[in-house]
């Protein structure tokens, strides 16, 4: 092994004792240099930056940042919002539609990507061709996603005028264009994009599983039926667990879809969490607010995905 | 469906059983393909008309007189707020902006990677979960200091162009974009290598440096070398997030000549005045998807596994 090795690399002779010390110092330190860049940079520009963003949340920053704390106020106002019903204040509406939408977003993708991962698992001629089909929207920026679900559910020119035009004139569907329907249309929209995705991850994992163990329970006489439920699926649940976690994180910072599909949906009606912190902060001259807010989103991602993350690194070193 | 399964094997019928549970599943899969597909095609199409068909013609029907000019008047004619210079310009931006971001990060992240893995140290885990955690912050909790970062440094940019007569890039929207992109994709790049060089045999390094290799030695002649697969789902995985990125590019660069594709887009789709062009509007979108849609084409396979080593660990 060394020797191939060293037919790459000469070493040059005459170096002489002190060189020999200074270089070894430096070579030991060599790789913390090379790292620390990135860390400095992730220190500063994440870490630092969050630490800036809470802090601005305590301001009373209007349009420009002001650094006088003033105590909780953005938070208590977005408290006093968040129960603000009628009429719907904007962060009771950007809160109630992340619910509607990360629920849906998440069980939908799930359901959907795990049903066609099983479908295409029952060695199907053609999986070749299917696979990328379902899986190419991942590839698509939200903004083009957006435009082309927009054309395709607006009621005068999409769905609705194609049924019409083929007879079935009574079809209705304007939810793009209704405000307490809009948010379903981001779902729509959104599962296109990404159950794909989490099928090919279910797919992946349904390959990994033993054949040995499916045998055995279809000899037992396991139905197709049990032996999914009861044997692959729990087989199945890192698969799940990830799967969460990915969608978990995209629906929270889901943000540039409901821009492009909706402009924010009648009077706002189909704002995320993001789309309120970007108005608040770029637009309504509410920096403290707008802080406040993503402090908040900031702090959901967190509970997912430390625990996540500190399951997953701990288990390393086994 | 208990009956259905055991039948299937034992009795001589069961082969009908079979083929129906056959049509069933290809006719499911096929309808899970029109609907994915859908939209691409109603898209393409569209792209494709004119806009009296479109007016006038079923969304679904391809086009009887397929036209370019929709592609062309969306390169080279079509508004973007007040400009009407087609999307070219913001196309070359989006190109500029990527090429660099996605080639730092990479190599940051390679060098990471190749330090986190083969000279490790003391709170090496601690360093590689701050750097692992930062993929996942919402931007918008960093939004806005970054926002007033790059206004001071815009404005230290003047004043050195003022002295010295040149800003040194500080200030140019597409100089920050590429700086942004490689802050928050440091994070992701790492992980890509790092679990990469997890599994490459720490012997080899060992040996080289038995027989006095240095560190870039190393990382040059036997870790860069054997990293080809890693590489292209890297840089893949940086191309399509950083060209399809809309949050930074609308914050940062979103007015003006700077702007990226992502954003000059929405702005074509939701510019109101005079007629709206929908073919137009489609060939945009069909144009900015392009880039993307074509690496997936050519590297399917990479693309799958980037996403997948983003979201399945170790």
């Amino acid at each position: 092994m060394s020797s191939v090795a060293t037919t790459q690399i000469k070493l040059t002779p005459e170096r002489t004792r002190p060189r020999v010390s200074v270089r070894s110092r430096l070579q030991d330190a060599l790789p913390k240099l090379v790292l620390a860049p990135s860390f400095a940079i992730t220190i500063v520009f994440v870490y630092g930056f969050i630490l800036w963003t809470v802090y601005l949340s305590f301001t009373n920053s209007k349009t420009f940042p002001s650094y006088v704390i003033t105590g909780s106020r953005a938070y208590q106002r977005l408290w006093r919002w968040t129960f603000d019903t009628d009429p719907p204040s904007s962060w009771y509406t950007s809160i109630t539609n992340m619910g509607i939408f990360g629920f849906l977003y998440i069980f939908i993708c799930l359901a959907l990507g795990l049903f066609l991962a099983i479908l295409l698992d029952q060695k199907i001629r053609g999986e070749g061709a299917l696979r990328p089909i379902y899986l190419y929207p991942m590839a698509l920026s939200f903004i083009v996603t957006g435009v082309a679900w927009k054309w395709f559910l607006d009621p005068g020119l999409g769905l609705e005028q194609t049924l019409h035009q083929w007879g079935w004139t009574s079809f209705h569907f304007d939810w793009i264009k209704n405000k307490d329907f809009v948010i379903y249309t981001v779902v729509i929209a959104g599962v296109w994009q990404a159950s794909g995705f989490i099928m090919a991850m279910f797919l992946a994992g349904l390959r990994g599983i033993d054949g040995e163990i499916m045998k055995a329970a279809q000899i037992d006489g396991a139905t197709t039926f049990q032996l999914y439920r009861r044997i692959v699926i729990p087989l199945l649940r890192p698969i799940f667990l990830s799967a969460f976690i990915v969608l978990a994180h995209l629906a929270i910072k889901s943000y540039d879809l409901v821009v492009a599909l909706t402009s924010g949906g009648p009077g706002g009606s189909a704002w995320l969490p993001s789309n309120f912190m970007y108005e608040y902060t770029f637009k309504r001259n509410e920096m403290a607010v707008g802080s406040a807010s993503a402090v908040i989103m900031l702090m959901t991602i967190v509970a997912i995905i430390v625990p996540y993350l500190y399951s997953e690194l701990r288990e390393k070193p086994r | 469906m208990s009956a259905v399964a055991t039948s299937t094997r034992q009795a001589p019928g069961g082969m009908n059983v079979k083929l129906a549970n056959r049509i069933v599943i290809y006719g499911l899969l096929a309808l899970f393909a029109v609907f994915y597909l859908m939209p691409l095609f109603v898209m393409l199409v569209t792209s494709f008309k004119t806009m009296d068909e479109i007016q006038n013609g079923n969304m679904l029907a391809l086009p009887r007189a397929p036209t370019f000019e929709p592609w062309l008047k969306a390169w080279g004619e079509t508004c973007v707020g007040l400009t009407c210079a087609g999307i070219k310009g913001y196309f070359w931006n989006s190109i500029k902006m990527v090429v660099p971001a996605v080639l730092i990060s990479t190599m940051l992240g390679a060098l990471n990677g190749y330090v986190l893995t083969k000279w490790r140290f003391r709170g090496a885990t601690l360093v590689f979960g701050l750097m692992l955690f930062a993929c996942f912050i919402p931007f918008q909790s960093v939004l806005l200091p970054m926002a007033t970062i790059l206004g001071s440094l815009g404005r230290f940019g003047v004043t050195l162009q003022n002295t010295f007569g040149t800003s040194f890039g500080l200030g140019n929207p597409t100089v920050n974009l590429v700086f942004v992109h490689v802050v928050y994709g440091i994070g992701f790049t790492t992980l890509f290598f790092r679990n990469y060089y997890e599994a490459f045999p720490t012997e080899l390094v060992k040996a080289a440096q038995v027989d006095g290799a240095s560190f870039f030695q190393i990382f040059r002649r036997i870790m860069l070398p054997n990293s080809l697969p890693i590489i292209v789902v890297t840089v893949i995985y940086q191309f399509t997030n950083i060209w399809n990125d809309f949050l930074f590019a609308s914050a940062y660069a979103g007015t003006g000549d700077a702007m990226p594709m992502t954003v000059a887009l929405n702005n074509v789709v939701n510019t109101s005045t005079g007629v709206v062009e929908y073919n137009v509007n489609m060939a945009a979108a069909m144009i900015a998807a392009l880039p993307t849609l074509l690496v997936y084409v050519l590297a399917g396979r990479y693309f799958v596994r980037g996403l997948m080593a983003g979201a399945v660990k170790g």
